[in-house]
This record gives structure tokens, C-alpha cells and sequence, in this order.
């Protein structure tokens, strides 16, 4: 099925392991991640292994991203936060990292399952959770109550707040995950359109330029947006961990 | 009278004095405070502020994206959480309607959040923190 925009999500076991009655298959999911992991290792070690004090280019790749990630957790954390500075970079690398493998023709998206992103973030929000609870004791749970709220309201206030806070690892790994599949389905029916009007004959061929120039236009926008959700959930991350080191504001 | 006056009167001007000298430095102190509460907010609003426009720029549809998965998270862990409260506490339907509702306040709590319509917690907290100073 050439045709059929779904497929590229499927999943299927390279090495069928079965512990106990759970799978633990070797998919080609967790081939693409190995992949993405090895390939943001490897970019990152080998071309700062010259470690030139005049950096070539692929060197200034590593450090502006580095400085990226620095300056964004500075900027949203505080120094106190840059402690958290290991975590959200291979965060930002590991999803940056996949959602560009995943522009290769043929390649697996593995941010496109909601299983990944999912866990990506629940991984974030323990870290917040956790951290806080350690630091700060009963005094994380300020961030519950807002300053200057009437103490009548304050039971629903902090109700809704706690609401708003779970649903974080949902909206944060949902918004990778649906960016990720709409776009390379909206991709895939476009570059279907090229070919099943290319197939009508001489008038079709003609038709079939624009979707052509749509598939080329979207294959850049593609890019964009697998560096933009990048960037979002390192954001988004960085926000969150601001929580858990200044509870209640600064 | 004069000579116990004098001493007085001296102690009296260094006070003021030193009582400016301290004013000074306190709305010095303070001023500095000031500035550096109003770059970390000013930076922390670029920083939102600009992460906004920028996918605003890529496409409205992103935006969309955004604000709907927002939303819709809200709705989702609030009714996630009222079920599963009825079920272990035994009280349905009441936990699934309270909670429904609270999940639909904490999805518009997220849109507005998300959209920049109201500052986040800690923004707010540290606006807050500014106003009493600037009432004091």
C-alpha cells in the first residue's frame, strides 16, 4: 500500500523478545530511537572532539546549541536550575534528533507515537514532582494557591489548579505527537496526489504540479516544525522546572 | 540648657544623617531590586512572548494545535480524575459532574494561560510582589 498514509506509523518486531508474557520486541521503533541516541551522541562527540578554540562548523553546530539550551534554562530557571542542565539538553537533542531522522523518506518517526511523547513527559513532570516534594517539602504545594486569592475561593481555585498542573504531561507530549503524525500525513496525501494525478495523462501531469510545489512547500515547513516542537518542549520543560525550583514565584 | 542642647542637637543631625544615608541606600537597594525583578520578567515575557511569535509566524494552524491540546488536556485529566474517584469512592455520578466541570476550568485556565492572557504563576506572584511595593 504506496498510497496509504498511515503505514508509515506502523510498527514492526525486528527481534520478537518475550520476557514472561510481555513484549519486549526489538521494533523498528526502538531501532530509530538507538538511532537518534547514536546519531546525537556521535554529532556532538565528534565534532567537538577537536576541540579547536577557533570552532570549524560543525563545532559551532554544538555549541550554539548548547548555548541555546543554557541560555533558555538561565533565562526561565535561574542559575538554580542549571542543574537540570544535562536533562533538558538531551531532551532537546533526543527530540530534536528524531523529529529530523523522522524527515528522511522512509524513516520512522518515532515522536510520532504518542508513547514516546508520553513518556517523555510524565519523565519531566515526575522530575518537577519529585525535586520539589525533596526541596521544598510542603512548600511546592504553594504553587497551588495563588497569591491574593479571596479564602473563600481558594478550595476550587486550588482544585483547578492542580487540574491544570496534571494535565501538563498531556498537552505537552499530545502537541509533539499530533504536530509530528499531522504533518507527515498531510505530506504523504499530498506527494499521493502528485502521483495518482500524474497517472490521468497529459492534463494531469499538468495538475500534478501543484501538489508538487504543495509537497515542497510543506517538506520546508516540516523542518520548521520539527525544530520549532523541539524548541516548545525544551520551553515547556524549562517552565516547569522553574516551578520546581522556585515554588511560589521568587 | 545650650550645652546639653548642643550634643543633642549633633546626635540629633547624624541621625538624620544616617537616617538618610540609609533611605539612600535602601531605595537604592530597593531600585536595584526593582530592576532585576523587572528584567526577569520582561525577559521571561520576551522569552513566552517570543516562542508565540514565532510559531504564531510558522503557521495559525500551530497555534491551533496548541491552544486545542491545551484545552482539551484540561477537560481530560478533570474527568479522568472525577471517574476515578467515583469508582474507588463510590459516589456516582457526583465526582464525574464536579470534576468535568473543574477540568472545564482548568482547560479555559490553560488556553488563557497558553494564549498569554494572564501571566503564569510565578510572574504573577512576583507582579503581585511589585504592586504592594509600588502601594507601600
Amino acid at each position: 500500500m504506496a498510497n496509504d498514509p498511515i503505514h508509515q506509523f506502523q510498527i514492526s518486531r525486528l527481534v520478537p523478545i518475550e520476557i514472561g508474557g510481555m513484549d519486549f520486541s526489538f521494533t523498528n521503533s526502538s531501532l530509530f530511537m538507538v538511532l537518534t541516541v547514536a546519531t546525537a551522541g556521535a554529532f556532538l562527540f565528534l565534532t567537538t572532539s577537536s576541540r579547536g578554540l577557533i570552532p570549524g562548523r560543525m563545532q559551532s553546530i554544538s555549541e550554539m546549541s548548547y548555548e541555546f539550551i543554557a541560555g533558555m534554562l538561565r533565562d526561565s530557571a535561574g542559575t538554580g536550575g542549571m542543574k537540570f542542565f544535562p536533562m533538558v539538553f538531551s531532551l532537546f537533542m533526543f527530540v530534536l534528533t528524531a523529529n529530523l531522522l523522522g524527515m528522511f523518506p522512509y524513516f520512522f518517526t518515532v515522536t510520532s507515537h504518542i508513547i514516546v511523547t508520553f513518556m517523555l513527559a510524565l519523565f519531566v513532570i515526575l522530575t518537577v514532582v519529585i525535586y520539589g516534594l525533596v526541596k521544598h517539602g510542603t512548600g511546592f504545594f504553594k504553587i497551588f494557591v495563588p497569591s491574593g486569592v479571596p479564602a473563600a475561593i481558594v478550595p476550587i481555585v486550588a482544585l483547578i489548579e492542580i487540574i491544570s498542573f496534571l494535565s501538563r504531561p498531556i498537552s505537552l507530549s499530545v502537541r509533539l505527537f499530533a504536530n509530528m503524525l499531522a504533518g507527515h500525513i498531510t505530506l504523504k496525501v499530498f506527494a499521493g496526489f502528485v502521483t495518482s494525478l500524474g497517472a490521468l495523462g497529459a492534463v494531469g501531469i499538468g495538475g500534478a504540479i501543484l501538489p508538487l510545489l504543495m509537497t515542497v512547500a510543506l517538506t520546508a515547513l516540516e523542518f520548521l516544525v520539527a525544530f520549532l516542537q523541539a524548541y516548545v518542549f525544551a520551553v515547556l520543560t524549562c517552565m516547569y522546572l522553574n516551578d520546581a525550583v522556585h515554588p511560589g514565584g521568587h | 540648657m545650650a550645652k546639653t542642647n548642643g550634643p543633642d542637637n549633633a546626635s540629633q543631625s547624624r541621625d538624620n544623617r544616617a537616617g538618610a544615608d540609609a533611605a539612600r541606600d535602601d531605595s537604592l537597594d530597593g531600585r536595584r531590586r526593582d530592576l532585576g525583578a523587572r528584567l526577569a520578567q520582561r525577559r521571561a515575557e520576551a522569552g513566552i512572548g517570543g516562542g508565540d511569535a514565532r510559531s504564531r509566524e510558522a503557521t495559525g494552524y500551530g497555534q491551533a494545535m496548541r491552544l486545542s491540546s491545551e484545552f482539551i488536556a484540561g477537560i481530560v485529566v478533570g474527568t479522568g480524575l472525577g471517574w476515578i474517584i467515583d469508582r474507588v469512592a463510590g459516589t456516582s455520578p457526583w465526582g464525574l459532574i464536579i470534576f468535568l466541570l473543574l477540568g472545564f476550568g482548568a482547560g479555559v485556565l490553560n488556553v488563557l494561560r497558553s494564549a498569554g492572557m494572564i501571566a503564569d504563576a510565578g510572574l504573577r506572584a512576583s507582579r503581585d510582589e511589585q504592586g504592594k511595593q509600588d502601594r507601600d
